[in-house]
């Protein structure tokens, strides 16, 4: 969000100025800060570990809205209405608006928009694994507004505050764009639900579908989590994964009853004790299948992205060669 | 080196007449003219704007982070320069 | 609206505007995901928002006129190929971004000139929609137009895709001007202009533009095309089957 320029913690990567060296007292005042619930902004001293981890969930934050651009832009041409189609076109939109505005806060930590990019098309980087699961019939266009978007939401609200400033901004515009998309979702899964028998049956089916991969969205078990202790520390990721599934879990039941869909998971059930409902356990082996790409779905996903980012290569170079020839044309008339 | 990223252009919206131009983000393009047409696409969707800026972010200058204590702290002992620093009978005090 | 304004012409008239929006609005549509930046992925959604809009008021607005209580959604699903009446230039595939972009500016400049006239129709309803698409139609041939430019005038590669798409696409827009019986009638009633009439002026806004593109403009040919008369490309038949999929596969359902 902030300019590359001014942001950059060093022009030249050689130089040892005080800034990027490993100081305590830098140190001790960044803490102090964060610990406060201050915010870093791009131009701060950081420790190199907290520049690295922001760049990497920053990045995967934007990818995930790229990536995630595709399973639903699978169905905008087919939409049913021209209503619907609008709706979802200014939705998969939004979803490219976020990931610009993602890759903008990541920018401001000293890496550029293609870099960025070039980590996703090769593998390197990553993105949310919701992502790599298909599109099979409208209804899914529902389901994944109400439940991914549901559970992303949830993610993302706590990083509205989180502490590293241009993140934290754009976050609070990602966020309420995305308000939208959650209840569109389950508008268009509520007038399907009020249609014919064939219709409910579409929404049933992908709710058994989406309902698992949902929940995974948020992470592993908390006691499994690799980056969320000094994630929690750093105020960039600020309440556990296990917290909000749950939290999600106990929201979407309710909502499930007033749709008149069932969840695919016979342990689903109000514990009274405890206040929350229980759930059956996760498949983790399928997770980590799907996290570390080895699906099908993610070969396809990336063979878009790249397609679309090489043939866009002629236009990108094009636009850089009138500017030049223009700034020529305009230095000889001066 | 050949530059093969378009630039990136810092953006700047008035919400409406009457209030300032804020900073809301940044794009790239790769010129002026389509800066403004890409920031119009990207940051007013949703009617957020009357009016807008993008500079060219090479073009900002940027006070120093490591000059923030000579450059901000001075005007902290300036306690007089605020309204609340003055104490007047209550009769007048809404001055 | 009294009775002699709903004439079959002046039916096919809103539809053939409308059908433009729709096809073209679907045709953008496409992109959406693959542009080449993100960027130009938000603008050509927007294009295609602001297309489809305009196509849900024309279409409900036919149907209207039309009175037989078909709504947008059922002009815009459930007619045949041979009904549409939009212009063969939009339902061509976008092939390519050059492509793309001179068809839009193309026909951008052409909806600039009808919106223009529309303003004053003796239909108050097609000049409220003219009066609010004029604003969409400016900004799409300003953004198209400048891409125009910059692809023409850009690399040897560029200039030869944007030089092919404009030698592909110019036979396509004579048709723009081809006056229908329609237009006869409903210029007659001051409903809008015969498309002939809008030839010039849509030359003097285009000629300019691709010049600076330093691209050749191609000489007329023979070659005629016959969208809205409703005898299509090939193209309009896929582009149909895929939209009209699910109302066609679940008849009767809300959706």
């Amino acid at each position: 969000m902030y300019t590359q320029a001014l942001d950059i913690p060093q022009q030249n990567p050689e130089a040892k100025g005080p800034r990027v060296v490993e100081n305590p007292a830098y140190q001790a005042e960044f803490d102090a800060k964060v610990d406060a619930g201050g915010y870093i902004e791009a131009k701060d001293w950081m420790p190199e570990s907290y520049r690295k981890t922001l760049i990497r969930q920053i990045s995967q934050h934007a990818h995930s809205e790229i990536v995630g651009m595709l399973p639903e832009g699978n169905w905008i041409t087919r939409a049913p209405t021209l209503k619907r189609k609008a709706i979802l076109i200014a939705k998969v939109q939004d979803e490219g608006g976020h990931g610009l505005y993602l890759y903008a806060a990541a920018e401001t930590l000293g890496v550029s928009r293609d870099e960025l990019i070039e980590a996703l098309h090769s593998g390197k980087a990553k993105y949310s694994s919701i992502f790599n699961y298909p599109t099979l019939t409208w209804a899914d266009i529902g389901v994944i507004g109400w439940l991914v978007d549901g559970a992303a939401i949830m993610n993302q609200i706590p990083l509205c505050k989180c502490s590293y400033g241009p993140y934290a901004r754009a976050m609070v515009r990602v966020c309420k764009e995305e308000s939208f998309h959650q209840r569109q979702g389950y508008d268009l899964l509520l007038t399907m639900m009020k249609g014919t028998q064939e219709q409910r049956d579409m929404v049933q089916d992908a709710v058994n579908r989406w309902w698992w991969p949902s929940i995974m969205m948020f992470g592993p078990h908390d006691k499994d989590s690799v980056h969320s202790t000094q994630s929690a520390r750093w105020g960039i990721k600020r309440i556990s994964n296990d917290d909000l599934r749950q939290k999600f879990v106990d929201a979407t039941v309710e909502q499930a009853k007033v749709l008149g869909v069932t969840m695919p998971d016979p342990e689903l059930k109000w514990n009274a004790e405890r206040g929350h409902h229980d759930f059956g356990a996760i498949d983790w082996d399928e997770f980590w299948n799907v996290v570390n790409g080895h699906g099908q779905g993610n070969v396809d996903r990336l063979a878009a992205r790249v397609k679309a980012w090489e043939d866009g290569a002629w236009v990108r170079a094009a636009a850089l060669e009138y500017a030049r020839k223009q700034a020529a044309r305009e230095h000889q008339a001066a | 080196m050949e530059r093969k990223e378009w630039p990136l252009w810092e953006v700047f919206v008035r919400s409406r007449n009457g209030l300032d131009h804020k900073h809301c983000g940044s794009v790239h393009a790769p010129d002026a003219k389509l800066a403004l047409q890409v920031a119009r696409d990207v940051y007013t969707r949703r009617q957020e704007g009357v009016s807008i800026w993008v500079v060219q972010a090479d073009h900002i200058v940027a006070s120093d982070p490591d000059a923030k204590p000579e450059l901000f702290d001075p005007a902290e002992d300036k306690i007089y320069r605020h309204p609340t620093f003055y104490q007047l009978p209550d009769e007048v005090n809404h001055m | 609206m009294n009775q002699q304004m709903n004439s079959p012409e002046h039916i096919e008239y809103v539809t053939r505007i409308g059908d433009n929006a729709l096809i073209l609005g679907q045709r953008m549509s496409e992109w959406c995901g693959h542009a080449p930046v993100l960027e130009e992925d938000m603008a050509l959604a927007n294009m295609s928002l602001d297309l489809i809009g305009q196509a849900r008021m024309l279409l409900a607005h036919a149907g209207k006129l039309e009175g037989k209580g078909r709504d947008e959604d059922q002009l815009a699903f459930l007619r045949t190929e041979l009904n549409y009446r939009n212009l063969t230039l939009c339902e061509l595939p976008n092939q390519d971004f050059a492509r793309t972009m001179v068809r839009n500016f193309l026909f951008a400049s052409f909806q600039v000139l009808l919106w223009e006239r529309l303003l004053t129709s003796s239909d108050s309803e097609l000049a409220a929609i003219a009066a609010k698409s004029l604003k969409e139609a400016r900004y799409h041939a300003q953004h198209a137009g400048d891409w125009v430019i910059r692809l023409g005038d850009g690399t040897v590669e560029s200039h030869a895709r944007a030089q092919a798409a404009l030698d592909y696409l110019w036979p396509y827009t004579a048709e723009f001007f081809v006056t229908t019986p329609a237009d006869d009638a409903v210029a007659a009633a001051a409903i809008g202009p015969a498309w002939s009439e809008l030839e010039a002026a849509w030359e003097a806004l285009v000629l300019p533009v691709l010049v600076e593109a330093t691209l050749t403009v191609p000489a007329r040919t023979p070659f005629k095309s016959f969208g809205k008369f409703g005898r299509h490309s090939e193209h309009l038949g896929h582009l149909l089957s895929e939209m009209q999929y699910l109302q066609r596969t679940y008849p009767g359902a809300q959706w």
